[in-house]
């Protein structure tokens, strides 16, 4: 919050007028050593055997009590020292009991602002805010703060970026968001299942049952069987529940700072899609999605902080390819469909079977580069993103008269079209450097919020 | 893959650098073949000094591939990108347009220096972006430098 206006315009400081986070906070840092502990206990299961049968369990319970005080007390005083603070150019924050680090996230450099609800804290009604900013490697977040006022800061800090009033800015509001797109949850779980049925879960899922029972019955213990089945069991869970969890109600809605993505049952997330800062976009076909029709849409975004680059976690064609329009306005979904070409006949001296799934085309907009025989994975990189080109021979293509083109992008990503005919692929490689110049020139700004 | 650009425009890297590799491939396994080979003969066993032909050929078959490799590396710039060729069996040809690079940096370690070489590398956005050329004239890579600098920032585009 700013001074008063009537006063004498001042310096703000983070002792005066920094404000401090939700009082619950302390609270979060009370299970961490009860999570340590789980941990070491999981470890050396003898040892605490042992150790509960020589001390008895009161002890170990008051041990445990004392613990948890320890962390909920180092809590108080780490939530007691941390302020945050808006200026007109900056957001201020300042945490650390023995190390005290204050940072400065300039306004107009913030990438995306998201307000993420785990779901302990949608429980308590608090909120972290998610900043991610150009330049600084990690994300800074505030947590936790209470969700009304989350919202509104995320509203101010928005306005402020883009440059509106800062004394109307907290008045300002959420920028209006409007819905664009909305997956039903029986879609959702459908989709799922049976990517899970043509992927490995269901395999592992069975081995993580089968393997350790086996086990036990001859004769390795309890424990054994346990550390066995865990991994095995947190894979599938990963693959197929946990996904559904986090993807459940997944919305996309059209804002003025990008597209908003919320999903998740149990933790609302919510991201921002900055799209001028798209670098390339996937589509992903499972095996046993084309019959529907669907299609999975993943995003990879320049920066850090964007976790799991799902635009849309299954969507009919017809719908992912207006979503991938709202990103990339240009680009046609369909005529860079019909411009893949497959490869050469020849090429099935390198790669038998598997061949049928190589494809790469060019549009005016997008290099576009298929891959994958069961699960096919289109990669699209807009001509103004592409990085550099690197056209490669390994000794059997030269043999072949093949070669792959890579494309790289500023995601750290790569879009590869494998076995090209070599000279084609030369003339592609050569044509490539020009479009994405030209490309460049008349790309889109830079500034997210100025458009 | 040499098609992309114009073949008069293409520069090599300098001799330097192969005379320099040849000569750390020979301080690694010459010690290598002269201890397999004197040792079993010192005691009194002569036969099996024969396992020092490994070594050996492999330093043979290592001289010369190096020098194909050496001879493999080009490099051309054109007016709005740089084309960087090398390899034998596994060829790669990388192109970086001006435009997108990040930073150029020269680098030169002590045996380079010793061998009057710089190594010219540069820095785009994408991580994968593999563009480097050894066995440049120190003179040479800082011309490079300063002339794909200044073109950087007259092309630059943001990410």
């Amino acid at each position: 919050m700013t001074a008063d206006p009537t006063a004498p315009p001042t310096e703000p400081s983070l002792e005066r007028d920094g404000k401090r986070l939700h009082p619950v906070t302390p609270w979060r840092r009370a299970w961490a050593p009860l999570a340590g502990l789980f941990a070491v206990g999981l470890n050396n299961a003898e040892n605490i055997r042992s150790w509960t049968t020589s001390l008895g369990l009161g002890w170990l319970a008051a041990l445990l009590v004392a613990l948890m005080l320890c962390g909920a007390g180092y809590g108080f005083l780490s939530w007691r020292v941390t302020r945050y603070l808006v200026t007109d150019t900056e957001l201020r924050i300042r945490t650390g009991l023995l190390f005290r680090r204050t940072a400065h996230l300039r306004l107009d450099r913030i990438q995306s602002i998201d307000v993420t609800r785990p779901l302990l804290a949608r429980a308590v009604g608090v909120a972290k805010l998610k900043m991610d900013v150009v330049g600084s490697g990690d994300s800074d977040e505030l947590a936790y703060l209470g969700e009304s006022e989350a919202t509104a800061l995320r509203a101010e800090l928005l306005a402020r970026a883009a440059g509106i009033d800062p004394l109307a800015a907290p008045s300002a509001g959420e920028a209006p968001a409007r819905r664009v797109a909305a997956v039903p949850t029986p879609v959702l779980a459908k989709a799922l299942a049976l990517e899970s049925l043509s992927g490995g879960w269901a395999l592992l899922l069975v081995a993580g049952i089968a393997l350790p029972v086996t086990l036990y019955v001859l004769g390795a213990g309890l424990f054994v069987a346990l550390t066995v089945a865990l991994p095995m069991l947190a894979g599938v869970w990963g693959g197929t529940l946990g996904r559904f969890l986090t993807q459940y109600g997944w919305t996309v809605s059209e804002s003025p700072d990008g597209l908003r993505l919320d999903h998740g049952l149990l933790q609302r997330d919510h991201a921002t899609v900055p799209p001028g800062r798209v670098q390339s976009v996937r589509i992903v076909e499972p095996l046993l999605w084309r019959r529907q029709g669907w299609v999975r849409v993943e995003l990879s975004v320049a920066g850090e902080g964007n976790e799991s680059g799902l635009l849309v976690p299954v969507a009919g064609r017809a719908q992912a390819g207006e979503l991938i329009g709202r990103i990339l306005p240009e680009v046609d979904i369909d005529k860079t469909m019909a411009s893949i070409t497959a490869v050469p006949r020849r090429s099935r001296w390198a790669v038998p079977v598997w061949r049928h799934g190589y494809g790469h085309g060019v549009t005016d907009a997008v290099f576009v580069a298929r891959a994958g025989r069961l699960s096919r994975r289109y990669t699209l990189v807009p001509h103004a993103k592409v990085q550099s080109v690197r056209m490669t021979q390994g000794p059997w293509e030269q043999r072949l008269g093949l070669a792959d083109i890579h494309v790289d992008h500023g995601a750290n990503g790569t879009a590869t079209a494998r076995l090209r005919d070599a000279a084609e692929a030369a003339r592609e490689v050569a044509a490539q450097a020009d479009r994405s110049r030209l490309g460049r020139r008349n790309a889109a700004p830079e500034r997210w919020l100025t458009r | 893959m040499d098609e992309v650009g114009e073949e008069a425009a293409w520069h090599g890297v300098r001799p330097g650098l192969l005379t320099m590799r040849r000569l750390v491939l020979a301080l690694w396994l010459g010690p290598l073949v002269l201890a397999a080979a004197v040792i079993p003969a010192v005691l009194g066993a002569p036969v099996w000094s024969l396992p020092a032909l490994a070594p050996l050929l492999l330093g043979a078959w290592g001289w010369r591939a190096l020098g194909r490799n050496f001879r493999s590396w080009r490099y051309q710039e054109r007016d709005d990108d740089l084309l960087i060729s090398r390899g034998v069996l596994w060829r790669q040809l990388t192109v970086v347009p001006y435009g997108r690079m990040q930073l150029v940096e020269v680098t030169s370690g002590p045996l380079d220096r010793k061998f009057d070489l710089a190594r010219l590398q540069l820095h785009t956005a994408a991580a994968a972006s593999d563009a480097t050329i050894p066995g440049l004239e120190p003179a040479e890579a800082e011309r490079l430098r300063d002339r794909l600098t200044a073109l950087g920032e007259a092309r630059s585009a943001g990410l």
